[in-house]
């Protein structure tokens, strides 16, 4: 390397850790805080150097039960995620394999009924739900991610089917398979990496998705989306115990949006970026 | 890559559909009735008297929630809001994303680190995010912010009494920059190397090279984060909800939360049930627009 | 033991007809070339063979039987893609014994049957192999060794060989001939390569723009092409064409002018074309040669030498362009006057709308070549 090239390396070496810090800097502090007491973590003048404790997290555990709010996000998400692909594959599979002169339009009808925004419906469903029972039930919360997000699961596997060649399939049709076996024995093998991402990526959503699970469920089936919402009323300023909270609620998925955060562009673009 | 397959070419139709078509139905009747039956009931509601909280006072209510609605002062306002909104974070998330992309597609030293590091906070919970920066970072007595001011002599802000909506907008474009960062990322470095030497090599410098190289490049990159973003930021609810609550005033109330408060605030089903329809109507509007600007750019 | 007859088999893709009414029989243990220039429509009708795609209209046989709306898997045929198509995630001996397996075929049997293929197609040392790990040449074996497994009626081939690289070709060319005189299966195979139809096919069906121009085997296409298309796409290089008129129709043949009114008797005849008429006269340039004194004179542009023969490419002095083969050690440089010389016997001469003269013999005995 040229001195002028590890000039320009070194300089862009600054600017660009300088803007990831940035960024990234709420949520650094975040998992600092979660480490300091109650006292430290409020302090006028903020302490970057401080004994680290685990009180905070284990106080959050206790008092409020944390791990039952997981475990309604892990089943929502997961369920919601798995129901989707239930949906999706056979339709997905069908457009991309057979397609007719609708089948754009079909896509892009889906894609739009994702586009109505939840509150054009919040108030016939929460009806039918307040009618159904499904209010506060993890059932209702899951339904309501997975309708959600299948227009986006759909589109996705769509993108990664039109991948497999065409006449794998076609051999195995001459080879006697049906449409099940087709699918399950040539095209799920054949873009589970495809198949892989977009679960992922569904069950991010789900996760993460907080409209429904704020206006639909209660103590009962509250995922951590609500249950950190929790904290905004005034008592709940206890910003080691939050930070503690928070951090729990996010890392699982932050690791999972690690992993694939190449895939995600890819299918979130629906295939128009690669 | 550059070149990419559209959705549907000609001598791919194919003519074997029968019964490989069925299994299209169920997610075709999911997603119909998802999107109909509570339309048709919201459409119901707004002509009824129905409020939660006086369940004897029910019947035809013609225009009446129709006029009510026209005549609450939030109305307009939710509309601006929630235009500014996704306008603005639009804006912001792809200018600021463009920009990071070309930094990113530079060499330097812990560049795949550093990219993990913006990339985090898009996987960040919205209530969570929202927490955060309310409390932690903006907040006018604990906020780091508040902190930082007090330490070069200014007096501190309550940024959600002052600049609700700004404060909203920053938090948003916080949770999506990596997102149009990443989009954008990814197209600048599927750009072809030897497109990029032989501008080089017609005399183009790093301005001429962005305005006619990479610029015209990222189109499809724009247009798929526009398309995503405004199908996942029309309904902004969870950041309202948990910093401002619409307030002051209605000063932060976009639609979703405008309708919001119609429901589980005051019991109004039927206002809501017009609001929501006013929601839907726009939402169809940009979605016209959007869809066929995407399916074009899905075809180039 | 296997026909295939297909009857009035239209095809169409919304508004655009790819066929348009073939009429066509494939006999029993003969290997059958569909050959075209592309969008002719030669795959989509092995297609529909197949299964794979549906008729618009018309009745396909096979055995006598209309197999139409069969299932592609109960018809007992077996196709070899262009791509080869062969299941990435499955190793070589699975990937031959799939469909047995949906057959619910036993273990042993499958293992026997493929041990088999694989003996024939020289793969014993891959079945274990995936197929990312073989070669173009070895993956093209378990294509057609997945067909042999499933023992089917009919082997259909779609342009099997346009992925491999030009040696290969020709060995793969040698081989799949051997293979189907050791099979003795019927075949029907698919290209768009003139060369692979004349050295392979037992009988060569020559399609264009959806419809059958001619059938018959390699030399039938090549001494009495029907007509202008299948004349100009059977052999290589291609057959010279001239235009000319029809003077006089006589008994024993028809008298053309050229441009500058030098005259021709040509030993052949039509019914239906008039004097005065637009006519293209057809000399392959392998019949022709250098000659003395000769109505068609032409002037050297370029020189091919390519060792045993070379090609003189030639500009009339009609204007017209002409290649004539001649010997590898030919002295004739570019830019010499020339004057090229044939036997009538072996010309060709085709009326307005394109369709051959015929030789009065033919028309007498009533031996033509029949479809």
């Amino acid at each position: 390397m040229t001195p002028i090239e590890l000039r320009r390396k070194t300089l862009f070496t600054l600017l660009g850790w300088a803007v990831a810090l940035l960024l990234s800097f709420p949520l650094l502090w975040m998992v600092l805080t979660s480490f300091k007491s109650e006292a430290a973590a409020i302090a006028r003048v903020p302490h970057l150097f401080f004994h680290p404790t685990l009180e905070s997290f284990r106080v959050v555990q206790e008092q409020s039960n944390y791990l039952r709010f997981a475990w309604n996000s892990i089943v929502v998400s997961l369920g919601s995620t798995l129901l989707a692909l239930l949906f999706a594959i056979p339709s997905a599979y069908t457009m991309a394999f057979s397609p007719t002169r609708r089948t754009r339009g079909t896509l892009l009808w889906m894609l739009s009924t994702k586009m109505m925004p939840s509150v054009g419906v919040l108030v016939p469903i929460y009806l039918i739900f307040r009618d159904t029972g499904l209010l506060d039930t993890r059932t209702g919360l899951l339904v309501v991610d997975a309708v959600g997000n299948l227009p986006i699961v759909i589109w996705m596997l769509y993108t990664f089917f039109k991948e497999v060649p065409r006449e794998v399939l076609e051999a195995g049709r001459m080879d006697g398979a049906g449409p099940v076996r087709e699918i399950y024995n040539l095209l799920l093998p054949l873009s589970l990496p495809g198949i892989v991402s977009t679960s992922l990526l569904a069950t991010i959503l789900a996760w993460n998705e907080a409209f429904w699970s704020l206006t639909l469920t209660a103590a009962k089936a509250a995922p951590l989306t609500a249950f950190i919402a929790s904290f905004s009323s005034p008592q709940g300023l206890f910003y080691a115990k939050l930070s503690a909270a928070s951090t729990m609620a996010i890392a699982p998925i932050l690791v999972l949006g690690w992993v694939s955060q190449r895939q995600l562009v890819r299918g979130l673009t629906f295939g128009a970026v690669k | 890559m550059t070149q990419h397959q559209p959705v549907l070419s000609g001598d791919q139709i194919a003519t074997r559909p029968r019964g490989r078509l069925l299994l299209n139905v169920p997610a075709i009747s999911v997603l119909f009735l998802w999107s109909i039956v509570p339309l048709c009931m919201t459409l119901w509601f707004s002509f009824r008297r129905y409020n939660l909280m006086e369940p004897t006072r029910t019947g035809f209510d013609g225009w009446g929630n129709y006029r009510y609605l026209l005549s609450d002062p939030g109305l307009g306002l939710a509309i601006w809001n929630t235009i500014f909104l996704l306008a603005s974070i639009l804006l912001i998330t792809i200018g600021l994303g463009t920009l990071l992309a070309i930094l990113f597609d530079q060499d330097f030293f812990g560049r795949g680190i550093a990219r993990v590091l913006v990339l985090s906070p898009f996987f960040v919970m919205p209530t969570v995010s929202a927490l955060l920066w309310k409390n932690m970072i903006l907040h006018p007595e604990n906020g780091l912010l508040a902190f930082l001011m007090r330490s070069v002599g200014l007096k501190p802000v309550d940024w959600f009494a002052v600049a609700p909506l700004t404060s909203i907008i920053v938090i948003v474009s916080w949770q999506w920059l990596p997102f149009a960062f990443l989009t954008l990322l990814t197209a600048v470095q599927s750009l072809d190397e030897e497109r990029k030497e032989a501008a080089r090599m017609d005399g183009a410098g790093a301005i001429a090279m962005f305005r006619y190289i990479i610029w015209p490049h990222l189109g499809r990159a724009v247009a798929a984060t526009t398309m995503i973003e405004t199908i996942f930021l029309l309904g902004i609810f969870a950041e309202i909800y948990v910093t401002s609550a619409g307030g002051p005033g209605f000063a932060s109330t976009n639609l979703s939360f405008l309708i919001y408060r119609y429901v589980l605030m005051e019991y109004d089903i039927g206002g809501a049930a017009v609001a929501g329809l006013v929601a839907v109507l726009l939402a169809n509007l940009l979605a016209f627009f959007l869809m066929r600007s995407f399916a074009r750019n899905l075809d180039a | 033991m296997a026909t295939i007859e297909l009857r009035q088999i239209r095809k169409s893709f919304g508004e655009s007809e790819i066929l348009r009414g073939i009429d066509l029989t494939i006999r029993d243990q003969e290997l059958t070339v569909f050959v075209g220039p592309s969008g002719c429509g030669k795959s989509t009708l092995l297609r529909l063979i197949a299964g794979l795609e549906d008729s618009t209209a018309g009745d396909l046989l096979l055995d006598g039987q209309r197999i139409n709306h069969v299932n592609p898997a109960r018809r007992g045929l077996a196709l070899v893609f262009q791509t080869y198509a062969l299941y990435p995630h499955m190793s070589v001996a699975d990937n031959m014994s799939f469909n047995l397996k949906l057959a619910g075929v036993p273990k042993e049997e499958r293992e026997r049957k493929v041990a088999e293929a694989a003996r024939i197609l020289n793969l014993e040392a891959l079945l274990q192999r995936k197929p990312k790990e073989l070669s173009g040449g070895q993956r093209q074996r378990v294509a057609i060794g997945r067909a042999i497994v499933r023992n089917p009626k009919v082997f259909l081939f779609d342009e099997p060989l346009s992925n491999l690289d030009a040696s290969l070709r020709v060995r793969m060319r040698v081989e799949l001939t051997r293979l189907h005189r050791q099979l003795r299966a019927t075949t029907i195979y698919v290209t768009h390569d003139q060369v692979e139809a004349m050295t392979m096919a037992d009988r060569i069906v020559v399609l264009q723009a959806g419809s059958v121009e001619q059938i018959g085997t390699p030399m039938e296409l090549y001494r009495q092409p029907k007509n202008i298309f299948v004349a100009g796409f059977i052999g290589s290089p291609r057959m010279n064409f001239l235009s000319a008129t029809l003077q006089q129709n006589t008994s024993s043949g028809t008298m053309i002018a050229f441009p500058d009114g030098a005259t021709l008797h040509v030993p052949l005849i039509s019914k239906s074309a008039q004097a005065g008429e637009k006519v293209t006269l057809g000399l392959r340039p392998e019949h022709a040669y250098l000659a003395e004194n000769s109505v068609l004179a032409a002037k050297v542009q370029t020189v091919e030498h390519l060792g045993p023969e070379s090609y003189l490419h030639l500009l009339s002095r009609y204007g017209e362009a002409m290649t004539v083969r001649v010997n590898g050690e030919t002295t004739t440089k570019v830019d010499a006057d020339i004057s090229v010389g044939f036997d009538p016997g072996s010309l060709h001469l085709f009326d307005k709308s394109g369709l051959a003269f015929e030789s009065p013999s033919m028309l007498t005995t009533g031996t033509g070549v029949s479809n």
